[in-house]
């Protein structure tokens, strides 16, 4: 019943969509003005009704229903309330009605709350919001009804891919999913303003939130799966460039662009053509990273569909969707009128600078991403890795770094570098101390080495447009830009530590024998089997010490046997200090009774991940300063608009009164 | 405040005089997307010759025997971990076997955990390079975690081979 319930709600919110666009671009063309009433209640309704279909879908995997086609095969009645609802979106279909979920109910907060910008270009927003999410749509119902019932009614579900059962995971896609779908709607704000020709500051300050929002998502998403990736995988790292890492990383690079030139655009009224771009171009990022992940065409455990018909439709989607939207922007993007001009050194002309930068590492990723596809097409079979990812993301990174650190403090308009010069004094002599650094230590990479130096005179200078400033008296998004230019350097930091101080450890041993890694002194005390919900494992007991001195503390790695579906996975163990990480796997015994150990000592790398939350940290606070401040203004307008109401009320009231 | 307000003032003089002087007009859209195109372009020609050079291919046994890849080049290697090959070195972690396609066998070292369906018999895909006297010196062994994963590069095998690493694996 529940599933049916869901299932009708998703077809009317499909509907509504259909409607919503109707209504919508008739209204436009002056055809139905009475139409144009009802585009804003619809696209309320549609959110609420996917949101239902979506929470019948939690409904049923909750109660492990089997007669639906999905509980059963990616689900098991065995597996913790917890994993069960996030089973719900751990699977193609479950995601992509988790996609049109966000996707409604965004459509329906603009809908809402957004007030600012003329009728007519909230309405094509609308329309457009409404045309991405039709596809979507259509996209479930036709290909991939997460609804479907089976018959026979299996005894037992599937099971989850183990590797996704794991409390990060449950909430790492959905958070992904915020950000791409916050994408989506400054897409649709970009579309609007394009068919309206009402590209301007007004238009940036109604899409800032909502990039500013997904972006933050993003970051977050980014950084948990980051994690994710290095302790449960157990191979140490914390980004392998794989395919669906890039298909995240490029819209946050894209959004990245486009949060700054969209605040350029706020606040300057220049870039007014390539902002609209970057719209487009950030939300294509997100559907080529979904059409990449969800078609199959790439193999990874995020890869859940493998029908080719499913890679058609979203192949399909995307070329309507992006090539629409770039006919679009090339039919108009001459009309927008040239925005406001800048010179070359100002905070304008580092953004530029800066955008363009993150323009190229997005090509580059995309290039690297899609190349083996594209390979694969001629024939050749390849892969491509670290050997290019690093060193052609890093030519574009490090000017970017150097600009990122004096950009801020440079004037809007016009300015010059001998005015701040002085500042710049520190940050540059930490940048040569942290390079002579690394080249006295030797042994060194060039990218650890450059990265080193410019985490420290980054961090140094992300600082300085606080000086002079009455910190109390700071505007909230000031302190968001500084705090997330820091935990880039925090985050720069950490990698550039791992990178060059990581040491590494592989050695068999019999149970109570020692060994070392780093400063850090282990015994292995015992190997023991446990049992969880769903699983068995081998459990070795490490007693590990620092230095000489220090306490003992027991860190227990296990390799773990699911058995629904079978596979075997290995849980890390690790042990944080400020300094650093102790990172433990635990793998086969050899035939002689010895155990083999993995080991590493990471100096330094939590660091890339708190830098990762300090980043979305800043975007919360400007999110936070911006969305008071337009608040702040919609008071004051309603209060100035009220009190003209009492005047005009007293006035006549006066002018009635005889007396 | 009182030096903002003088900044204000002296940016708003610059811009009355300078900004306009200096920049032609019209021409500062076309000199920004001229500078922004040709960065991408020469992001987009570097991005494609550093590929030619360091995409990692994919080789089977038969390939690596008749055009070796040159040492040190990071390729993969797919194939079977042949029967009665995989021996453990006497420091218990570092490990050979062959991996063969039928055609042809290349030996193969890795030092590490191996994953966890790694058997022999079954099928893997070997991320390295070829080091000195032909041997495969393997960074990364991939393996079938479950039954929905097979390395990409193993989907074209033979019938018979799919099979057997069906047998295999899922046992």
């Amino acid at each position: 019943m529940t599933a049916e319930l869901g299932l009708a709600a998703l077809w009317l919110a499909a509907a509504l969509a259909g409607l919503q666009l109707l209504a919508g671009a008739l209204a436009l063309a002056g055809r139905g003005t009475s139409l144009a009433g009802i585009v804003r209640p619809v696209a309320v309704v549609q959110g609420v009704l996917a949101l239902v279909a979506f929470l019948c879908l939690i409904a049923v995997f909750a109660e492990t229903d089997l007669s639906v086609k999905l509980v059963a095969m990616n689900s098991h009645s065995l597996k913790p309330l917890v994993f069960k609802i996030a089973g719900a979106w751990g699977n193609h279909e479950g995601s992509m009605l988790l996609w049109v979920t966000v996707m409604g109910m965004a459509g329906g907060v603009v809908a809402l709350v957004e007030r600012r910008l003329p009728e007519p270009t909230i309405l094509a927003t609308l329309a457009g919001q409404a045309f991405v999410s039709l596809g979507f749509y259509a996209f479930l119902l036709i290909a991939s009804n997460p609804f479907e019932r089976l018959f026979p009614v299996p005894e037992e579900g599937n099971g989850l891919n183990p590797l996704l059962q794991d409390l990060g995971l449950a909430f790492h896609p959905p958070t992904l999913y915020l950000g791409y779908v916050g994408l989506s709607v400054a897409f649709s704000f970009a579309i609007g303003a394009l068919v309206t020709r009402q590209v301007g500051p007004a238009f940036a300050r109604a899409m800032r939130p909502w990039v500013l929002g997904a972006w933050i998502f993003l970051t977050l998403g980014i950084t948990a799966g980051s994690y994710w990736a290095y302790y449960e995988l157990g191979w140490g790292g914390w980004w392998f460039w794989d395919p669906v890492e890039n298909a995240s990383l490029m819209p946050w690079l894209a959004a990245t662009a486009l949060l700054h030139s969209v605040s350029v655009l706020a606040a300057r009224d220049a870039l007014r053509a390539w902002t609209v771009m970057l719209g487009v171009v950030a939300f294509s990022m997100s559907m080529i990273g979904t059409f990449l992940v969800r078609s199959g065409i790439l193999t990874s455990v995020h890869a859940f569909a493998v029908d080719p018909q499913r890679g058609s439709f979203i192949l399909a989607l995307l070329a309507i969707n992006i090539g629409g939207a770039l006919t679009l922007f090339a039919l108009r993007a001459g009309t927008v009128t040239e925005g406001e001009r800048f010179a070359l050194v100002s905070r304008e002309g580092a953004l530029v600078f800066n955008n363009v930068m993150l323009s190229a590492i997005l090509g580059i990723v995309l290039f690297g991403t899609l190349y083996p596809l594209v390979a694969e097409a001629m024939g050749a079979k390849v892969s491509v890795g670290p050997p290019y990812f690093n060193p052609m993301g890093a030519l574009f990174a490090v000017p970017m770094l150097v600009v990122l650190a004096i950009g801020p403090m440079l004037r809007w308009r016009r300015d010059s570098f001998p005015r701040i010069g002085r500042q710049l004094v520190i940050p540059a002599m930490l940048v040569g101390a942290g390079l002579i650094a690394m080249v006295a230590i030797g042994g060194v990479g060039i990218l650890p080495t450059l990265g080193f130096a410019l985490a420290l005179g980054l961090g140094w200078a992300s600082v300085l447009p606080l000086k002079g400033r009455n910190l109390r008296r700071t505007p909230l998004p000031v302190w968001g830009m500084v705090i997330a230019h820091f935990g880039i350097a925090v985050s720069l930091l950490g990698m550039s530590c791992e990178s060059a101080f990581s040491v590494e450890k592989l050695v068999a041993i019999k149970t109570g024998d020692a060994t070392g890694v780093g400063p850090w002194q282990i015994k292995l005390d015992a190997v023991q089997p446990m049992a969880g919900p769903n699983w068995t494992a081998l459990e070795a007991r490490l007693l590990v010490r620092y230095g000489d001195h220090g306490k003992v503390v027991q860190i227990d790695p296990q390799s773990r046997s699911f058995w629904a579906p079978p596979q075997q996975t290995s849980e890390s163990a690790l042990l944080t200090r400020w300094n650093g990480q102790l990172y433990a796997v635990l793998g086969g015994e050899a035939d002689d009774g010895r155990w083999q150990l993995r080991l590493w000592w990471k100096p330094f790398v939590p660091l890339i991940w708190l830098g990762g939350v300090l980043i979305a940290l800043g975007g919360l606070l400007a999110l936070i300063g911006r969305v008071a401040s337009d608040l702040r203004r919609i008071f004051a307008r309603e209060k100035i608009a009220y009190r003209r109401g009492r005047m005009a009320d007293l006035e006549r009231a006066q002018s009635e009164d005889p007396s | 405040m009182q030096e903002s307000a003088e900044n204000m003032a002296q940016t708003e003089r610059m811009a009355k005089g300078t900004v306009q002087g200096t920049i032609k007009a019209k021409h500062q859209r076309l000199v920004l997307l001229v500078i922004a195109l040709v960065v991408l372009i020469g992001a987009a020609l570097l991005a494609a010759w550093a590929l030619r050079n360091q995409a990692s291919y994919f080789y089977v046994p038969a390939e690596i025997q008749a055009h070796p890849p040159e040492s040190g080049r990071a390729v993969r290697l797919g194939g079977m971990v042949a029967k009665g090959s995989l021996k453990t070195e006497a420091d218990g972690v570092t490990i050979a076997f062959a991996v063969e396609d039928g055609k042809a066998r290349v030996p193969v070292r890795f030092k590490g955990i191996v994953p966890s369906l790694f058997v022999e018999g079954s099928g893997v895909v070997a991320e390295g390079h070829m080091g000195a006297g032909g041997v495969f010196e393997a960074d990364n062994l991939l393996a079938k975690h479950d039954e929905n994963y097979v390395p990409r590069e193993m989907k074209d095998m033979t019938r018979e081979q799919a099979e057997k690493v069906m047998r295999e694996t899922t046992r």
